[in-house]
């Protein structure tokens, strides 16, 4: 049984059928964020538009978690994702599992989307992550 | 030139664990040994900065003098995560720079405690009630460890993976071998929080804390403080023989901040402000990094120690993986890199640490470093680097003799 409601766990995280990432770019540079905006840290200027963002893209780094907060699952894989077309966003690699081995830096992967929790209305939370293409 | 800077008084604590003291008292006892070591008292500093961060809005500057003397002096409380005790020296260097002060006294210190190698990050967090959306992401939920992390171990163990991913012959051996390093070297400081050599392969095979960086890889938590007294050059020239004998001349002294980058997004950069503080640095100085007869670096992690080499010229580009392969960083080697035994050893009481390398570069340069003496030594460079971010770099010299 899936909750009746779900969220986005960020506002930058697009759900619905074909779930994606969007930045605020600026209209000026072109240079894309997650947050939201005073002003561009890039060019300086004013207006940004809201663009969205590929689904795809390379492992540019990671580090393999093994400490964490008590009740943050261990081990998990911390990413950073170069997104094709732009952006660079950091996420988890999606039962990756914890062998360095089997990890490749530069390797092909999608954005896939995931419970994180549910409070106590029942709306459940969903993040994004990311799984080898 | 006439408006070079010195350090005329250093001293630090041991790093550890104070449970029966404060950082007052901390403060206090590098405050008077920096004052003592300068033939100085508090009555001739015009100027008082104090680096702290955890306490950063408790007025410790001004709790200082109520135990060292108050003189009415300014006194500017300085924070900038753990470039904090670099930026105290700078605020005092720039006091005496503006004409305000010709001498100054900067104090770094943290009491941090047992807090944790993640601090309050490590403790459980509350179960979500409602959600609702807050802070510049639209968050409804805490993220760390949902969408990657943002702790420190992790950043910059995917900051020395970013890295290796670039450079063939980088990988976790070679990171290990930066710690198997510092702790050996930590061996000679009687200062350093720990003094315990370890195997390579008890450094790749302690508990995984963010891979590649195993626990023995991670500064620690600790307390300590560190001061320096500065002066002008014309009021060096006033001073005893034997303070002018043993002053260290401040070559350069440069603070940068991030600049924009693509993948701010994701993590803050270590390596462009790094690498933009240390050429400035090189070009204020009028030296290069074949002068340096050795550097305490910003090794909070040894993944950061690694990428540093590059970021700081000590190597070649690309080349980081190749230098501590062949021990070039080791204190017999081509640029001795943290003889102190680094944050990874020596500790990180995070107030002090940028206060800190500048005592021990400052202690060698005189010829005072007893065991751990780079013998000879003349010029030797110091860098912290705090996220997100600031990088502080300051390169020193023997007074010509």
């Amino acid at each position: 049984m899936s909750p009746s409601m779900q969220m986005s766990v960020v506002d930058y995280l697009v759900l619905g059928d074909s779930p994606h990432l969007e930045a605020n770019a600026c209209t000026s540079c072109g240079a894309l964020f997650f947050d939201r905006r005073n002003a561009c840290a890039k060019c300086g200027k004013l207006d940004f538009e809201r663009r969205p963002l590929a689904t795809s893209g390379v492992v540019r780094s990671y580090t393999i978690i093994h400490r964490a907060a008590p009740n943050v699952p261990v081990p998990y894989v911390s990413s950073v994702i170069e997104l094709d077309g732009g952006g660079v966003v950091k996420g988890n690699l999606i039962d990756a599992g914890s062998d360095p081995e089997k990890i490749e830096l530069g390797m092909k992967v999608k954005l896939t989307t995931f419970g994180c929790g549910v409070d106590e209305e029942g709306t459940e939370a969903v993040a994004f992550g990311f799984v080898p293409a | 030139m006439a408006d070079n800077i010195w350090i005329i008084g250093a001293t630090m604590t041991k790093f550890g664990r104070y449970p029966d003291k404060d950082s007052v008292d901390l403060a206090s006892e590098t405050a008077l040994g920096a004052l003592a070591d300068a033939g100085a008292t508090i009555g001739d500093m015009q100027m008082l900065a104090v680096g702290c961060l955890l306490e950063a809005s408790n007025m410790l500057g001004q709790h200082l003098q109520k135990q060292i003397g108050q003189t009415g002096i300014p006194v500017f409380n300085v924070a900038n995560a753990c470039a904090t005790g670099a930026t105290a020296v700078r605020t005092a260097m720039l006091s005496i720079k503006a004409g305000e002060a010709d001498m100054a006294l900067a104090v770094g210190v943290e009491q941090m405690g047992k807090m944790g190698l993640l601090g309050p990050a490590g403790r459980e967090r509350a179960k979500p009630t409602g959600f609702e959306r807050s802070g510049r992401y639209g968050t409804v939920m805490p993220v760390e460890g949902v969408l990657g992390t943002q702790l420190m171990p992790g950043v910059f163990a995917q900051a020395g993976m970013e890295y290796a991913s670039h450079h063939d012959g980088v990988g976790f051996e070679q990171f290990a071998k930066v710690a198997e390093k510092n702790h050996a070297h930590s061996t000679l400081n009687p200062l350093a929080q720990y003094q315990k050599a370890f195997s390579l392969e008890e450094v790749m095979g302690s508990a995984m804390v963010a891979y590649p960086n195993t626990l023995l890889m991670c500064c620690p938590t600790g307390d300590g403080s560190a001061a320096v007294v500065l002066c002008s050059d014309a009021k060096l020239k006033t001073l005893d023989p034997d303070v002018r004998r043993r002053a260290v001349k401040i070559s350069a002294s440069v603070l940068t901040s991030d600049p924009y980058v693509e993948s701010d997004t994701a993590q803050p950069d270590v390596s462009t402000l790094t690498k933009n503080a240390a050429k400035t640095a090189y070009e204020q100085a009028g030296l290069g990094p074949q002068d340096l007869d050795l550097v305490e670096l910003h090794d909070c992690f040894a993944t950061a120690e690694l990428i540093h080499y590059e970021n700081l010229s000590l190597c070649e580009p690309g080349g980081a993986g190749d230098f501590i392969d062949r021990r070039g960083p080791w204190r017999d080697g081509q640029t001795p890199v943290n003889v102190s035994g680094g944050l990874i050893s020596k500790g990180h009481p995070i107030g002090a640490t940028g206060v800190a390398n500048l005592y021990e570069v400052a202690t060698h340069l005189r010829g005072e470093a007893g065991d751990r003496q780079i013998e000879g030594a003349k010029v030797g460079l110091t860098h912290v680097i705090g996220l997100g971010s600031a990088c502080a770099v300051h390169i020193l010299e023997k007074a010509a003799s």
